[in-house]
């Protein structure tokens, strides 16, 4: 890793442990603005953390590797949430796989060359009498067809500039 | 709202006068009222709110927290979505009263990252509360200050297990401990703390407003007051329903209009499947789950499909922490799949009946325990069809 990005980090976990306080009840805020910030959170940004609230490396790392919204690798700009559960399943959920794999010519779990989009799976997410279902970032998009489908993606392919 | 006969959520509400009752009567008596109500927690365990509550407020300590279990994760459950997007006020009310029954000035709701997008909102009737005194210091004129912060999960089912919850506010892994101490005792920041549903802390206002008698008018001997049901799946009307405990699988179907229905899932992934035979058992604390969740499933549904998704949710869900509900719930759902394929012998499939039987009296949390539930039901009530079609 270049020292400019080196230095980057370390700002912004300085920042981010100022705002909420050097104290271990934090660590999980902290780490959500990390991964909100560089899309994933690397052994240099943990061992950052580890350093400033003054806990082992290992104990950071075990809880990046524990909650399924901190990735540990980079990820797309916009990370389609597509639910597998049961009722969003029934509801015509594997449609929308075919149509987002199409769309963005990636399987789930892949993100795409210009890194926009990543697409992965989520378990349920609370919209079970509308699904089929996803979450775009922090958005939540219910009763998903085809068409729209491919709006929303054309919505973010624009810069998000206007709600689809 | 779906109901169209309101009971208590969705009928009427003075805002704050849940919390003007409560701080006229002295602490005590607040516990003593929501004992009487016998209200029970809306999450699926049913603890008795009132003891909790008792438990938490002889604790002696500097601080003690109230937290709002706003991890809402069983699958088909959607319910405190609906009531911190529409009610947040009555939340934020409930756990201010809760605040002043067991003597904490600090309230968390703890959102699970899926909700993000309903912060805004929840922050913004925080902010009105503060402005009309219904929050922050002094409230209504009484020498009593509470406030309130908003903490987010990031994507874990088992947080909305009470200590895993309480772990992932200290900073840790989400995974449950072993009880005692219990939150009560030992809590957040190892301080007293009580952990109620979004949906029990929304019944507290009215119980304080209107009286424990009053609440016990509805439902059951022994499941008082009405619940909110999450109903999806193969039926008409899905959606949210507010209905009284005791109700029937079947009378639920009619509300909602299912059609051709072979089977119903009561009570989420961690509930039982049941079958036509068993339409008629009532859904409450002493009978069917009452966690809420109804998922409906019509005779075009394959239950294996359906329990193979069950599975792999608790496969992916499970914290890893405990050996029976790890390897456990892998085991099941590759039994599912040799199933599936037709190649599982009876005897292989009596030795996963008997481990799922091994882990809901092994495994360490409510997770563990329940996450057979789906392969125990769904097998015995659909043997026909899994095995002989």
């Amino acid at each position: 890793m270049f020292e400019c990005q080196r230095n980057e980090i370390q700002q912004e976990v300085n920042t981010i442990v100022r705002k909420y306080g050097r104290t271990r009840n934090y660590l999980l805020p902290i780490l959500q603005e990390l991964n909100r910030k560089f899309s994933y959170i690397n052994n240099y940004m943990i061992e950052a953390v580890s350093n400033a609230l003054d806990i082992s490396p290992a104990e950071v790392h075990g809880v990046v590797t524990f909650y399924s919204f901190l990735n540990e690798t980079p990820k797309g700009k916009y990370i389609i949430r597509l639910c597998k559960t049961i009722s969003c399943d029934m509801a015509g959920k594997d449609r929308i796989v075919r149509v987002l794999e199409k769309e963005l010519g990636i399987s789930f779990g892949e993100t795409t060359k210009d890194g926009l989009f990543s697409l992965e799976y989520t378990n349920c997410i609370g919209m079970c009498s509308e699904g089929p279902a996803m979450l775009v970032n922090e958005e939540v998009y219910s009763k998903l067809c085809p068409e729209k489908v491919v709006d929303i993606l054309e919505f973010y392919k624009n810069g998000a500039r206007k709600r689809a | 709202m779906k109901n169209s006969k309101k009971r208590i959520l969705f009928g009427e509400y003075i805002v704050g006068s849940g919390l003007a009752a409560a701080l006229k009567l002295k602490p005590k008596e607040v516990v003593n009222e929501v004992k009487k109500s016998e209200l029970r927690g809306r999450g699926g365990a049913g603890f008795p709110t009132g003891l909790k509550w008792e438990s938490a407020a002889v604790q002696k300590a500097d601080q003690k927290f109230i937290i709002c279990n706003a991890d809402e994760g069983e699958p088909g459950t959607f319910k405190d979505r609906l009531l911190l997007m529409e009610h947040p006020g009555k939340i934020l009310e409930g756990m201010a009263i809760a605040g002043y029954a067991i003597g904490a000035h600090h309230g968390i709701i703890y959102l699970r990252g899926e909700y993000v997008y309903l912060k805004k909102g929840i922050e913004e009737r925080i902010d009105h509360m503060k402005a009309t005194n219904l929050l922050g210091d002094k409230i209504l004129g009484k020498r009593f200050n509470f406030d309130v912060e908003i903490r987010l999960g990031a994507g874990a089912y088992v947080c909305g297990e009470e200590f895993a919850l309480i772990e992932s506010l200290n900073g840790r892994r989400g995974e449950p401990r072993n009880k005692p101490p219990f939150p009560t005792e030992k809590g957040y920041l190892d301080k007293p703390t009580v952990v109620q549903n979004v949906e029990t802390l929304c019944y507290v206002p009215y119980i304080i407003a209107n009286g424990a008698e009053w609440f016990r008018t509805h439902g059951t001997m022994k499941s008082t007051g009405t619940k909110l049901f999450s109903i999806s799946g193969d039926v008409e009307n899905p959606g949210v329903y507010e209905v009284e405990l005791g109700i029937t699988v079947r009378e639920l179907l009619e509300m909602v209009g299912a059609k051709d229905t072979k089977a119903v899932q009561v009570g989420g992934a961690s509930g039982i499947c049941v079958s036509e035979k068993d339409f008629d058992k009532p859904i409450a604390f002493e009978g069917l789950p009452p966690g809420g969740s109804i998922i409906v499933f019509n005779h075009s549904r394959k239950m294996l499909h359906v329990l193979e998704n069950f599975m792999e949710f608790f496969v992916e869900e499970s914290c890893g922490q405990c050996t029976p509900c790890r390897e456990g719930n892998y085991r099941l759902l590759e039994g599912v799949r040799l199933l599936k394929k037709g190649d599982c012998t009876v005897a292989y499939l009596r030795d996963l009946m008997e481990l799922a039987r091994v882990m809901q009296i092994s495994s360490k949390c409510g997770l563990g325990q329940m996450s057979p539930n789906p392969f125990i039901s769904i097998i015995e009530n659909f043997k026909d069809e899994i095995l002989y079609s």
